[in-house]
């Protein structure tokens, strides 16, 4: 890939129309999870704007309504991976780890031409597929994976497999970096490093954020750097806010399955979201007031744009 | 009575030879499960996972993702206790063709609570999307590689290695949800499944000889649970059911008749034996069977109890019964 200075303004305005949209969505619904659109925005960007090698989406953008569970008496099952368009050898295959950030994805997608914008308005709704934590039905996920550390493990099986068939394309995953606090995390990069998962390449929001607060006050992984690399695997850390040193570190060549900790800011843009530090996993207004604080600046950034 | 020698070894390598799908995962218990061999024919289809089972299973549900049928081998335990919530999401929910092929049921082995699956039946039962089918001999072990075949999600096959009984004609393989009658009666029925039937056969035969009726099932798949020969069995008791399990009497077998027998309303008693509300410890095998009650001493005595008759069976004279020599002589195995 050419990385121009053109590229990178497209993918930065990419960036800023998914935290705008999920902004957005956040105050029409009193609360949603917005610090990780924050701190995600630009890895969301980067992989549907320029990274990711996929096929055009199969089917209608608009999601389906809740196809049930898979089980061998439902035929009309339908995975929410047909939005990343049909697999093949030379295609790139994407796994979404921490499914609490959807409201991210969907809102990539949009921007991606690949999901309806009206979607949104099916977001969280009862009989939808638009789920607040993404399932394996919900638009642009093909692995059930909100039980933390498991997309990985399964993107390496993928990524084996793939390797045993000679297939040139690559599998991603999106990961949050709380994931290297469980310990199969550290049992999949030992598994891909042994067996060479060369096309193996993952992309960490390293927000430091976590349900209870700042990671370094729950469970500190630091550092995560040396110990990916002490696993075997290749690890950069870049400042995920910055458009080039982001799409140069997720496109550099290697021999070795590739971890990138993109270091973020989970109030980038928002400053005002920070009186809530160290919680801010999950925003819900506290008051009319609160939400009409960031209603105005909200107003205040549409009118800069 | 027929022994053989780790029959699973060599016909899995030849079921295997035009299976180009299939894959064996091992978490480094690869010669413990009888795939040494297995490995050394196929290396390119042998994947060494390590011991890392949960990350084994989610790799699992990834190559069946990819058209790969990944059969894991390793000890039961490391399975669903070890590694559950990534057999159920990465495996059973999206409802996968994975073959969970889980070793050491129940007290097969000495070595202890951390290698004794005593409660896997009741919780693969529990799994949404799960088939659940157990081996009660060398004719089962061989045979159950097709008889779970066509299942096109994840089967858990709760597996019998090293020396073994053949009980069933070689010529009458594992049916997948079909159970076996092996004699009848009308006094008393017993289903039995995996190691326990070996030890009930010895007890019906000298109960037969008695005069009493009893009509035997041996059961090999747990889920979907039921068929005519199994609700004919039950119906036709006139003083009860007796089931016994290499397995904690709830969630199991016994678990699985009661809510058979509740569920169709028929009205008959239950004893079901097996192990109750306990661990066990390592011993042999012989040694627990007797002490946790899974022997033919404990299922003619719970006969006896149910018809309120005693027939004077003694220890000795289900010894007598036993008809492999050989077998009674084999030393427990090592891990």
């Amino acid at each position: 890939m050419v990385i121009t200075p053109e590229l990178i303004e497209d993918l930065e305005n990419f960036a800023e129309r998914i935290r705008n949209r999920v902004f957005a969505h956040v105050l029409k619904n009193n609360g949603g999870y917005l610090s990780q659109a924050l701190s995600a925005g630009e890895i969301f960007a980067a992989l549907y704007g320029a990274v990711l090698k996929l096929g055009p989406i199969e089917g209608s953008s608009l999601p389906t309504k809740f196809p049930g569970t898979p089980g061998p008496h439902n035929q009309a099952y339908i995975s929410g991976a047909r939005f990343n368009g049909a697999p093949s050898a030379e295609r790139d295959r994407f796994l979404f780890s921490p499914a609490h950030y959807a409201l991210v994805l969907y809102t990539a997608l949009i921007e991606a031409g690949r999901l309806d914008p009206a979607a949104l308005d099916q977001f969280n709704a009862d009989g939808g597929t638009m789920e607040m934590i993404g399932a394996e039905h919900s638009p642009g996920v093909e692995t059930t994976t909100g039980s933390l550390a498991q997309a990985l493990s399964q993107a390496s099986g993928i990524a084996l497999a793939r390797q045993m068939r000679g297939e040139t394309g690559r599998t991603w995953v999106f990961m949050s970096d709380g994931e290297f606090q469980e310990g199969q995390t550290y049992e999949a990069l030992q598994f891909a490093a042994y067996h060479r998962l060369a096309k193996l390449r993952a992309v960490v929001d390293a927000n430091g954020q976590q349900c209870d607060g700042a990671m370094d006050d729950v469970m500190s992984i630091e550092p995560v750097v040396e110990r990916v690399r002490a696993f075997g695997c290749e690890a950069v850390a870049v400042d995920g806010h910055d458009m080039a040193q982001l799409v140069a570190a997720l496109e550099q060549p290697t021999k070795k399955p590739l971890i990138v900790i993109a270091r973020t800011n989970p109030t980038h843009t928002l400053p005002l979201l920070a009186e809530r530090s160290p919680v801010l996993h999950y925003l819900r207004f506290g008051s009319t007031a609160e939400r009409e604080r960031y209603q105005a600046v909200y107003d205040q950034q549409l009118v800069s744009v | 009575m027929e022994l053989v020698s780790r029959p699973h070894l060599d016909n899995f390598i030849n079921w295997c030879a035009n299976r180009p799908e299939v894959l064996v995962l091992s978490a480094d218990l690869t010669n413990s499960c009888e795939v040494g061999p297995w490995r050394d024919t196929y290396p390119d289809r042998f994947i060494t996972a390590g011991m890392a089972e949960q990350n084994m299973l989610s790799v699992a549900g990834g190559l069946a993702r990819e058209g790969f049928v990944p059969f894991i081998h390793t000890f039961a335990v490391f399975i669903y206790r070890r590694a559950y919530d990534q057999l159920a999401m990465s495996v059973a929910y999206p409802n996968l063709k994975v073959r969970l092929v889980g070793f050491l049921p129940g007290i097969v082995t000495p070595g202890g609570v951390t290698h004794q699956a005593i409660e896997d039946i009741a919780i693969m039962r529990a799994t949404p999307n799960m088939t659940v089918v157990e081996t009660g001999d060398a004719t089962e072990v061989v045979s159950v590689l097709d008889a779970i075949e066509h299942v096109e999600g994840p089967v858990y096959v709760r597996m019998l290695r090293g020396e073994m009984p053949r009980l069933f004609d070689a010529n009458e393989p594992m049916q997948l949800g079909q159970s076996r009658l092996l004699s009848e009666g009308d006094d008393v029925t017993v289903i039995t499944a995996g190691i326990t039937t070996e030890e009930a056969l010895r007890a019906t035969v000298a109960l037969q000889a008695q005069g009493v009726g009893i009509t035997h099932v041996h059961v090999s798949t747990h889920k979907p649970f039921g068929d005519p020969i199994l609700d004919d069995a039950i119906r036709r008791t006139r003083h009860g059911v007796i089931t016994m399990e290499n397995h904690l009497i709830t969630g199991g077998l016994g678990s699985a008749v009661a809510e058979y027998i509740a569920t169709a309303g028929i009205g008959t008693q239950l004893v079901r034996l097996g192990l109750c509300d306990t661990y066990a410890h390592g011993a042999s095998k012989a040694y627990l069977m007797k002490y946790y009650r899974l022997d033919a001493v404990a299922l003619t005595q719970a006969v006896e109890q149910l018809l309120d008759r005693s027939f004077g069976i003694s220890e000795q004279d289900l010894e007598a019964v036993r008809l492999d020599a050989v077998h009674s002589a084999a030393k427990a195995e090592a891990l």
